[in-house]
């Protein structure tokens, strides 16, 4: 491989991040404004309709507000884990998106072969947005740490607990969908699912999807399991921080909750393929983000609905609901795969056996 | 020459780590190297292709059992100068460990089971060769036995570990949801004729 040729590449790696790096902040700041838009609608409420026509340059404005404030380090921080901890924390959130494929496309008929629209098509993907979504409780730990607060340490602490318990009965939630589509390829669990809604996972695994949603909306720290940032427990983690630090941890967990909605679409609901296969002449890309867009709008309408969980209600749910409820689905996937009379049923959506 | 490049990236950067992580005056930036140490580790796997390894490494070591290090850590008090009171006492036993390692591998590496030749060169499998399929063939069927007595005593472990730490407190109370769930108005409200 010549110079020029590795330089080729490394510019073209460099415009796929930036291709992915750019509509997820973008989006992240829309989903903001949606989200008051949205709760406002269902409080029968305006939500903000005054910076722009309908509002809609208020992520610019709370933008250029939250990069103007001061940011305050306290003086007993350790200031080299205090400033690094807002960092910490977007990294995996971001790296995530590396394995997430969008789509097939052929280019307008320009390849042979359609590929797959991915930064990496990883083999392992799903082991990979697992591993690299479990390295998130970093940056909550050293911002709860280095902040030399016993609210933002106790914040902290609180908040890894609530993560690791929910990151448990999410793992366990995946295992039923890779013993039906037989691999940790993402594109792979998609391809299993071709063929119209009666395909797709979210038939024979139900109560995974239920179980894979919360987690996730519990892994994020979105209501009704903010714990992470409630008021009458003297915020969380992040009480220290303020202007554009402050915003980056919620940049991190917009651009994380945007990755359950993803994850789930792919995972359950058929990824790119529509749910009528007459419908798919609409392009792949469209559905999956609708169906992400759709998620995304569940968690805005569930953050409008319910109160908060209590702390200990909510480890109950995790470890004592949650965890039998995925062990319990295993067993029935596995058992159905296994038993001769059975297996005909279960065969409909594995159809690479 | 790219994948050269790579290894020599990832394995000084594992050294470098490995060394932060006994050097570091601060307990939590020594965690943070291992951390470190850990993903230069999966870097090595996966230049072997054994992305499997790899990813499994960062998901169990950095995502779980490094979690556990920083909790013990922050709920301890670390007093540097004690930490470095018995280094003198402790050096000749350390420092005999470390030369007979140093030795095997000097030795290990000088006795030609690495050098050209010896083993089949770096050729690299294509996409069809999934390893995770390999490997989970071969734990389950070749060593099963190993695999299935590593599982039982990961459960005695499991379960020692609940009954050490099982306190049955007598004045704490529970709650019943379903049971709190279940209740109808009939059960709690009484109507009376004053």
């Amino acid at each position: 491989m010549s110079g020029l040729d590795m330089a080729a590449q490394a510019g073209i790696w460099a415009l796929e991040i930036l291709a992915i790096a750019v509509p997820v902040a973008l989006s992240v700041a829309y989903i903001t404004y949606v989200e008051r838009r949205v709760i406002g609608w269902i409080q029968v409420r305006k939500g903000c309709n005054r910076v722009g026509p309908a509002g809609l340059l208020q992520p610019l404005a709370d933008g250029l507000k939250l990069f103007l404030k001061e940011t305050t380090i306290p003086a007993a921080a350790n200031k080299l884990l205090f400033v690094a901890a807002p960092v910490i924390s977007l990294t995996p959130a971001l790296l995530a998106y590396a394995v997430v494929p969008f789509g097939e496309t052929s280019l307008f008929g320009l390849w042979d072969k359609p590929h797959v629209m991915a930064i990496s098509h990883l083999n392992v993907g799903l082991l990979y947005v697992m591993a690299i979504s479990s390295m998130s409780i970093y940056g909550v730990l050293m911002a709860g740490w280095a902040s030399n607060s016993k609210y933002a340490l106790m914040g902290s602490i609180r908040s890894t607990c609530q993560m690791i318990s929910y990151e448990i009965s999410m793992g366990f939630a995946l295992v039923p969908v890779m013993m039906l589509a037989g691999s940790l390829d993402l594109v792979e669990i998609v391809k299993a699912q071709q063929g119209g809604l009666l395909h797709w996972y979210m038939i024979p695994l139900f109560p995974m999807l239920l179980v894979y949603f919360i987690s996730g909306c519990a892994e994020v720290g979105r209501t009704p399991f903010d714990l992470i940032e409630t008021e009458e427990l003297v915020a969380g983690y992040h009480v220290e921080y303020s202007g554009m630090w402050f915003a980056t941890f919620s940049l991190a967990e917009y651009a994380a909750m945007i990755m359950i909605a993803l994850m789930t679409s792919i995972l359950f609901l058929g990824g790119w393929y529509a749910p009528i296969p007459a419908l798919d002449f609409i392009p792949g890309t469209v559905w999956l983000l609708g169906k992400t867009a759709f998620l995304v709008f569940l968690f805005i309408w569930m953050r409008a609905t319910f109160p908060r969980y209590r702390y200990d209600q909510m480890m109950r749910l995790g470890w004592k609901v949650f965890l039998p409820w995925t062990l319990v689905w295993i067993a029935v996937v596995g058992i159905c795969i296994y038993t001769p009379g059975l297996s005909a049923v279960i065969n409909f959506w594995m159809p690479w056996r | 020459m790219l994948e050269t490049a790579f290894f020599y990236m990832f394995g000084g950067l594992a050294v470098l780590a490995a060394t932060g992580v006994v050097l570091a005056r601060n307990t939590m930036y020594s965690v943070m190297w291992l951390i470190f140490c850990f993903f230069n580790a999966a870097g090595l796997f996966f230049m072997l292709d054994a992305e499997f390894l790899g990813i499994i490494l960062i998901l169990i070591y950095v995502g779980a059992v490094m979690v556990l290090f920083i909790f013990v850590i922050m709920m301890l008090e670390i007093n540097t100068a004690v930490l470095r009171e018995g280094f003198l006492q402790y050096l000749p036993t350390g420092g005999l460990v470390a030369l007979v390692l140093l030795i095997e591998f000097v030795a290990a590496s000088r006795s030609g089971a690495f050098s050209q030749g010896a083993k089949a060169t770096a050729e690299h499998f294509g996409r069809e060769v999934n390893n995770t399929v390999e490997i989970g063939k071969l734990l389950y069927t070749k060593y099963l036995l190993g695999f299935e007595v590593a599982a039982v005593i990961l459960l005695v472990a499991l379960v020692g570990a609940i009954v050490l730490t099982l306190r049955a407190r007598k004045d704490a109370k529970y709650q019943n949801i379903s049971a709190q769930v279940r209740v109808r108005k009939e059960d709690r409200v009484r109507k009376v004729r004053l």
